[in-house]
C-alpha cells in the first residue's frame, strides 16, 4: 500500500474529553454515586492456602447499619469452567487459594459500619500447604491447586499445577547448534510485577428482584463484564445494563471482573445500590498481576553473527487457577528473528497467589528479555555490533516466523536501521555507563466491533462505539471518522455506548481499539455516505450510482452524470426530514490482518558501583505503528510502555513470604517509576504501513513494554561487566553481581 | 457515631459539613460535598492523585481528617479553572498530550500550579522531583513534565 | 489443496503429524475436517484456536476463505492486554 495524503490524520488536536480530565470533571468508577446507595467491603484471607472450616456471619448482620453479608455459598456452581474459575476468584468457595482471597463481603450504609462489619465476621481456617516459586509448584510432589486440570499429554515429571504446555519452532536444532561458532545457553527468572494502574477498581451495581441490572464500573471491556456477571447471577444479559466509566489505567489489568458480581450479589441481598471500590491494598493482594517466570535459553551464533539455532523453554506462574498465557511468551520469543533452526516451549503453572491476568503485550516481555539478553551476550563474545548482528537476523517481509505463520510487510528492519543511524547510537558512554539495545514484538489483535453513526440535522455526526477509551481513542476514533467523511473534526462527537446502545464490542486489548474500530468506524461513515449520494441522486433525480463523495460532499461523478454544484453534508444532513428521514451509518464486524507490530529500543544506563543503583540516562524507543492516527498519543503510548518496562526491569516486584503472604502490597514497598527516576523518552515513530488496514494502521499500545526489559539489562551488564540473569535489578543484585 | 461540625472554605466558598472523626478530608470532598476530581490511588499518601491545597500548602487529602480543616481554606482540582478559562498548566497538559487515562491529572494539576506559583522558572529536574510524588503509570511523565515546563514558560511570558 | 500447518505441542494429539492438505473453501470446513481426521485435536479446536492464513492471523473467523495454494497455521487462541 502506498502512502496516502490525510487531512485529519497524523494531526495532534486536543482529546474531546480532555476538559473534563484536566478539571476533575470526568466520572471515573469510584466518582459516582446515587441516593440510599451502601458501602461494599470484602473480607480477604490472610492465609496463602487454607481450607475454610466454617464463615460465622452472625455478628456482622446483627450490626445495626448492615444490611447483606455473603460468601461462597451466595454463589452457584456454574456449568462454564473458565466462568467458574473467574467466579471463584471473586469469591472463595471452600478453599482460600492465596493471600488475599476474598471469603466474605458486606453492605452497609456508611464506610465505616462495613469496615466495622468485616471485622465481626469470624472465620475458622485450617491451613494448607502452600507453594508460590513456579519451579517448586511444578516439581511432583508439590502442593497442587487444583485436581484434574494437568494439562494432556503431560507425564509424572511434572506436578499437576502444570496447567498448559505448548511449543513452537521449525528446523532441527541439533543441526543448527552444529553449525554454530559459540553457543549460550543461560536461566533467567523474572518477578511477577503488576499493572499498577492508579485507578483501583470501583463500580456500582444495581440488580433488582425482578432481575433487571445496572451495573457502572471501571472496565477494559463492558460487554465481557456482562458476560461474566449475567452467567455468574443468573440473569439475561439484555437485562444487565452495563456502563462503563471512565477508566483510570487498565494495562490488560481490567479485562476481567474481581469485585462487580459481589457488588451485583450484595444488590440483590439487600435490595439497595451497592458501591463497591476496592483498596491498594487489595488491587495489589487481589488484582492483576501479570506471571511470573524461570526460562533457560540456548542460542549458537556463528562467528559472523548469524543465530544458527535457538531454543526456549519457560515456565510461568500464573497464580491460583487454571490459566493460558506462556504461550504468547513462547511465540513471541524468537519472532524477530529469521531461523532455520528454532525452538520455544512453555510451561502454565499454578501457585498460591492471585490469578494472574493480563498484562501489556501478555507473557512475550519476559520470553523476549532472556533471548535478547543471551543475543547481546554472544555480541558482547563475538564482538559484534548489536544493532547490526540483529539486522543480520532481523524478520522480514516473507519471514516464516518462529510461531508459524510467514510475515507480511513488517517494519523491524526500518526500526532497527533508523536505531543505528540515531545520534543517541553513536554518542560516547560516560563511565560507568552502559548502553542496551532490544527488540521486541507483539501479535495486536482485531476482534468483534460494533459502531453506529447518526448524522445529525445541522451536519454534525455522532458515532457510539463499544470500548472503553483507555488512551485517547475516541480522539483517534473522531479523527478516523472526519477522514472518512471529508469533514472538520470539530463536526463529530464520539461517545462509549452502554451494553444496551450499541453492538457487541470486544474488550480494549491487544492493541485493537485504533485499529478495529477505526475500520468498523470507516465502514460506518462508508454507509452513511452511500446513502447520502443516494439522497443527493434523488434530489438531481440522476442515478444513484452517477453520485460519488468528494471532500466531504456528494457530486456527480462527471459531466455525463449532470451539472450540479456538489451537495455538502450539512447541505444533504439539512433536508434529510424530507428525503427519507434520518440519515445514519453503522458497522459490525470481526476485522482481522491486524498485522503485527515491531519495535527496538535504545537505552544507557550509569550503574553507581558503590551502591548497586542504576539511573536511566538516556532513552531512544523506535517503533513501527503502520499509521500514527493522533501521533502525540502513538508517543505517549511508546512512552508510557518504555516506563513501564523500566520499572519491571529495576524496581517492581511481587515479594512473598515464606508464609505465602505478599509483602508489598502499596506503592510504597512496590516501586513503579515516578518522574524523578527518569529522562525524557525519545519516540520515534515508524510508519510501515500495514496492508490489513484502510489507512495502514497497526495496534501500538503493547509492543513498547517488550524491549526495555533487556534493554536496560543488557546495558546495566555492560556497564558493570557481568551479565545480569534476573529481574527486577535491584541494587542488591547489582553489589552482588559486582561482586 | 457521633459527627463533627465543620466550617470552612473550598475553593473560595463558605462551606459546613458532618463527618465521622476518623473521615478523610478526600472522603469528606468525595462523599460529602460532591467534589469527586481529587481522586483516591491508594490512600496512605504515596500516589498524589488526592492532591489538594491547604491554607497554600500542597498535601495529600487522604492523610487529612476532615475535621482538621475547621477554619481552613481548601483548594480542589475543580476550583482551578475560572471565568471559562483554563489555567495555563490545564491548558498546556492538553496541548502537549500529556494525560492518557486522566485518573492521575487532578493531582498533577494541583502539584503543578502550586509549584510554578513558588518558582516561576524550575528546571526540568526541579519539576521531576516536585511531581515525584505524583503517580502517571500510563505516559511515562515525558509530555507532563515538557508541559508544565511550557506552562511556566508561558506564564513568565516567554515562548519556550 | 491448502497446506495446513499444526503448532508444535498439538502434535501430539495428532501423532507427530506437522503438516496435512486439506480440501476446504473455507476455516470452518477447515476445522471440522480437522477435528475429524485428529480426533484429540477436537477439543482444543472446540475451545477455540487461531488461524494464520498466508500469513495473516485470524480469530475464530469460519467464512474466511481458503485459496488452493494457502498455508494455514492453526495456533492456541491469543489474547491480549
Amino acid at each position: 500500500m502506498s502512502k496516502q495524503d490525510f487531512k485529519i490524520l497524523g494531526t495532534r488536536p486536543i482529546r474531546p474529553d480532555g476538559l473534563d480530565k484536566v478539571t476533575g470533571k470526568a466520572m471515573f468508577g469510584a466518582d459516582k454515586s446515587v441516593t440510599g446507595m451502601l458501602h461494599a467491603r470484602i473480607l480477604r484471607s490472610p492465609h496463602a492456602h487454607a481450607e475454610i472450616v466454617s464463615i460465622d456471619t452472625s455478628k456482622a448482620k446483627a450490626l445495626p447499619g448492615v444490611k447483606a453479608v455473603i460468601t461462597g455459598a451466595d454463589f452457584d456452581e456454574l456449568k462454564n469452567r473458565w466462568t467458574g474459575y473467574t467466579s471463584q476468584n471473586c469469591m472463595a468457595q471452600d478453599r482460600a487459594l492465596y493471600d488475599g482471597h476474598a471469603v466474605a463481603a458486606v453492605a452497609a450504609i456508611s464506610k465505616s459500619i462495613a469496615a466495622a462489619a468485616l471485622k465481626l465476621i469470624e472465620v475458622e481456617y485450617n491451613l494448607l500447604p502452600h507453594v508460590t516459586d513456579v519451579d517448586e509448584a511444578m516439581k511432583p510432589g508439590a502442593p497442587v491447586l487444583h485436581v484434574g486440570v494437568k494439562a494432556r499429554k503431560l507425564g509424572d515429571e511434572v506436578s499437576g499445577n502444570t496447567v498448559g504446555y505448548y511449543s513452537f519452532g521449525h528446523g532441527d536444532l541439533e543441526t543448527g547448534f552444529a553449525e554454530a561458532d559459540e553457543v549460550i545457553e543461560r536461566s533467567f527468572k523474572t518477578a511477577a510485577t503488576h499493572q499498577g494502574y492508579i485507578e483501583p477498581h470501583a463500580c456500582l451495581a444495581d440488580l433488582g428482584s425482578d432481575g433487571r441490572g445496572e451495573l457502572w464500573c471501571s472496565t477494559q471491556g463492558h460487554y465481557n463484564v456482562r458476560l461474566i456477571c449475567a452467567e455468574i447471577l443468573d440473569i439475561e444479559e439484555s437485562q444487565l445494563r452495563v456502563t462503563a466509566s471512565e477508566i483510570g489505567g487498565g494495562f490488560g489489568g481490567k479485562t476481567t471482573v474481581f469485585i462487580e458480581p459481589v457488588a451485583l450479589m450484595l444488590s440483590r441481598k439487600s435490595g439497595k445500590p451497592v458501591k463497591a471500590v476496592m483498596t491498594r491494598d487489595e488491587v495489589f493482594r487481589a488484582s492483576g498481576p501479570t506471571m511470573s517466570s524461570s526460562m533457560d535459553i540456548k542460542i549458537g551464533m556463528s562467528k559472523d553473527g548469524r543465530i544458527t539455532a535457538a531454543q526456549a523453554k519457560l515456565r510461568y506462574q500464573g497464580g491460583a487457577f487454571p490459566y493460558q498465557m506462556v504461550m504468547m511468551g513462547a511465540m513471541s520469543a524468537f519472532a524477530a528473528y529469521d531461523l532455520d533452526h528454532v525452538q520455544s516451549e512453555g510451561w502454565d503453572v499454578m501457585t498460591n497467589r492471585p490469578k494472574m491476568i493480563s498484562y501489556r503485550a501478555p507473557g512475550a516481555p519476559m520470553a523476549v528479555y532472556a533471548v535478547e539478553a543471551v543475543v547481546d551476550e554472544l555480541c558482547q563474545k563475538l564482538e559484534l555490533d548489536p544493532i547490526d548482528t540483529r539486522l543480520k537476523n532481523a524478520a522480514r517481509e516473507g519471514t516464516k516466523s518462529s510461531y508459524g505463520p510467514t510475515f507480511k510487510a513488517i517494519g523491524l528492519v526500518e526500526a532497527l536501521e533508523a536505531a543505528k543511524a540515531h545520534p543517541h547510537y553513536s554518542a560516547p558512554l560516560a563511565e560507568n555507563t552502559g548502553r542496551g539495545v532490544s527488540c521486541g514484538f507483539w501479535f495486536n489483535f482485531g476482534g468483534q466491533v460494533s459502531v453506529s453513526m447518526a448524522i445529525n440535522a445541522d451536519g454534525t455526526v455522532n458515532l457510539i462505539e463499544g470500548n472503553p477509551d483507555i488512551g485517547g481513542s475516541r480522539a483517534s476514533i473522531s479523527m478516523m471518522a472526519a477522514e472518512a467523511l471529508g469533514i472538520p473534526l470539530d463536526r463529530i462527537r464520539t461517545i462509549v455506548g452502554d451494553t444496551a446502545s450499541v453492538g457487541f464490542s470486544d474488550v480494549t486489548d491487544g492493541s485493537r481499539v485504533t485499529f478495529a474500530v477505526g475500520i468498523a468506524t470507516i465502514n460506518a461513515a462508508n454507509a452513511a455516505i452511500k446513502e447520502m449520494c443516494k439522497r443527493a441522486a434523488m434530489i438531481w433525480e440522476i442515478d444513484e450510482d452517477a453520485v460519488e463523495w468528494v471532500d466531504g460532499a456528494a457530486q456527480p461523478t462527471g459531466h455525463n452524470a449532470g451539472e450540479f454544484p456538489p451537495m455538502s453534508l450539512a447541505e444533504i444532513a439539512a433536508v434529510s426530514g424530507k428525503t427519507g428521514g434520518p440519515i445514519a451509518g453503522h458497522h459490525e464486524g470481526a476485522p482481522d490482518k491486524a498485522g503485527v507490530s515491531f519495535g527496538v529500543h535504545l537505552v544507557d544506563v550509569e550503574v553507581d558501583p558503590e551502591t548497586g543503583f542504576t539511573a536511566v540516562k538516556r532513552y531512544t524507543a523506535f517503533q513501527d505503528v503502520g499509521k500514527a492516527i493522533h501521533p502525540a498519543y502513538v508517543e505517549g503510548q511508546i512512552q508510557g510502555g518504555a516506563v513501564q518496562g523500566i520499572g519491571w526491569a529495576l524496581n517492581e516486584e511481587y515479594i512473598y513470604g515464606e508464609d505465602g503472604r505478599l509483602q508489598n502490597p502499596g506503592f510504597l514497598d512496590y516501586r513503579i517509576p515516578v518522574a524523578s527516576d527518569l529522562p525524557m523518552i525519545d519516540p520515534v515513530i515508524i510508519e510501515v504501513p500495514n496492508p490489513g488496514h484502510p489507512f495502514g494502521v497497526r495496534g501500538c499500545g503493547e509492543t513498547a513494554i517488550v524491549p526495555p526489559l533487556a534493554a536496560v539489562s543488557n546495558g546495566v551488564s555492560r556497564a558493570i561487566g557481568k551479565r545480569m540473569f534476573e529481574l527486577p535489578m535491584s541494587p542488591p543484585k547489582i553489589l552482588k553481581a559486582i561482586g | 457515631m457521633s459527627k463533627i461540625h465543620v466550617s470552612t472554605y473550598v475553593n473560595g466558598d463558605a462551606v459546613e459539613f458532618l463527618c465521622e472523626p476518623g473521615e478523610t478530608l478526600l472522603d469528606v470532598l468525595r462523599d460529602r460535598l460532591n467534589l469527586t476530581g481529587a481522586k483516591e490511588g491508594c490512600g496512605t499518601g504515596d500516589c498524589g492523585a488526592c492532591s489538594v491545597m491547604l491554607d497554600g500548602r500542597l498535601v495529600a487529602s487522604c492523610l487529612v481528617l476532615g475535621a482538621e480543616v475547621e477554619g481552613s481554606a481548601v483548594e480542589t482540582v475543580e476550583g482551578i479553572a475560572t471565568d471559562d478559562a483554563l489555567h495555563p498548566v490545564q491548558k498546556k497538559l492538553l496541548e502537549h498530550a500529556a494525560l492518557q487515562c486522566g485518573i492521575c491529572t487532578p493531582g498533577i494539576v494541583v502539584a503543578a500550579k502550586a509549584l510554578l506559583e513558588k518558582n516561576a522558572d524550575p528546571s526540568e529536574e526541579e519539576v521531576r522531583y516536585w511531581l515525584a510524588g505524583n503517580l502517571c503509570r500510563c505516559t511515562g511523565y515525558d509530555k507532563i513534565i515538557r508541559a508544565v515546563l511550557d506552562a511556566a514558560a508561558e506564564m513568565r511570558g516567554v515562548s519556550a | 489443496m491448502a497446506r495446513v500447518v499444526i503448532f508444535g505441542s498439538l502434535r501430539a494429539f495428532t501423532g507427530g503429524v506437522g503438516e496435512v492438505e486439506i480440501e476446504a473453501k473455507n476455516t470452518r470446513v477447515l476445522l471440522q475436517k480437522l477435528s475429524e481426521q485428529f480426533e484429540g485435536l477436537r477439543e482444543t479446536i472446540a475451545a477455540g484456536v487461531s488461524l494464520a492464513i498466508d500469513g495473516e492471523v485470524f480469530k475464530e473467523a469460519w467464512f474466511t476463505p481458503i485459496d488452493e495454494d494457502s498455508e494455514v497455521v492453526v495456533m492456541p487462541l491469543m489474547v491480549g492486554g
